[in-house]
């Protein structure tokens, strides 16, 4: 496969609520008030629960791992957490080629909702499978 | 307005290690739970859950997702290297870094997540033990639209049972 500058990754989507956000919280025990209880994210001024950024994170990873393979390596990525995943959205983590250097491919990558407001913009280095 | 929120002895606090854990080896099940959480509803990739299919990658063994925690539950030793207890995630307290570290904070009100930085070096897999030091990044500061806007960061390092490193983690933290 021939990667370019401008090249469209394919995305990794899914629809987000408690079953995804519980489910997270079990195995990262992450059992955090403002991500289980909808007046614990109320208070802190996102109108409900919201998901975990570590989640957004792990989509971005997803998405990546899915277009690299199995033999390929994530080498760093950058996210930074600009608007909270709050219940019933639907999320998609996206990316684009920035660069490639040698093996070394640069994407922009970030996490959207469904009407395209990013979540999670952010950055990564990979090196595609063999 | 203050001219700066970064105190000589935040100055003097970088590069500080503040905690160090050692997890208990990473199990198939640790792996298999983490990835059917991060790809749930959907099935996760089978270099996840299946040995046999892990095998015939380069790994050659079950390897964890890139972005597994092996100390979230518990971990097999925890050494606390401060005299101010740790920071913690349940409180909201935007000195409580500084106060860890037996120091001032700089008093700021809000506080927000301002995402992190991760380089990853070798896998962790079936078996592995990874210990995680914690120590004090950079702290930086530039006007902003809520005023002179705090960056400070902290640095996370694993390495695993042989001394190859598994990843390092810069988070920023942002105080208004």
């Amino acid at each position: 496969m021939t990667v370019k500058v401008g090249d469209e990754i394919p995305t990794f989507t899914r629809e987000t609520g408690f079953a995804n956000w519980n489910r997270y919280a079990a195995v990262n025990d992450e059992f955090v008030p403002i991500h289980m209880d909808d007046a614990a994210g109320e208070a802190a001024g996102n109108g409900g629960a919201f998901g975990m950024g570590n989640l957004q994170w792990a989509y971005l990873h997803n998405m990546l791992r899915s277009w690299i393979g199995e033999n390929g390596e994530i080498l760093s990525i950058e996210v930074q957490f600009r608007s909270p995943n709050v219940k019933g959205q639907t999320v998609t983590a996206k990316g684009v080629v920035t660069a490639v250097d040698g093996d070394v491919i640069s994407l922009d990558v970030w996490t959207e909702q469904q009407e395209g407001t990013k979540l999670a913009p952010g950055s990564a280095k990979v090196k595609m499978g063999k | 307005m203050a001219d700066s929120n970064i105190s000589a002895a935040m100055k003097a606090a970088v590069g500080t290690e503040t905690s160090r854990s050692t997890s208990y080896p990473i199990s198939e099940s640790d792996i298999r739970k983490w990835a059917i959480a991060v790809y749930w509803p959907e099935k996760p990739p089978a270099v996840f859950t299946d040995p046999e299919a892990a095998a015939k990658t380069v790994h050659g063994r079950l390897v964890a997702p890139e972005e597994f925690n092996p100390f979230a539950w518990a971990s097999a030793k925890n050494e606390l290297l401060l005299t101010g207890g740790l920071p913690s995630r349940m409180v909201n307290d935007p000195d409580s870094s500084e106060r860890a570290l037996g120091i001032e904070g700089p008093g700021l009100k809000f506080m927000l997540n301002g995402g992190m930085i991760c380089e990853y070096g070798v896998r962790m897999g079936v078996g592995d033990v990874i210990t995680g030091t914690n120590s004090v990044g950079e702290y930086s500061e530039r006007e902003g639209r809520l005023g002179l806007m705090l960056f400070s960061r902290g640095v996370s390092t694993w390495v695993n049972q042989n001394g190859e490193m598994v990843k390092r983690t810069t988070s920023t933290l942002i105080r208004y």
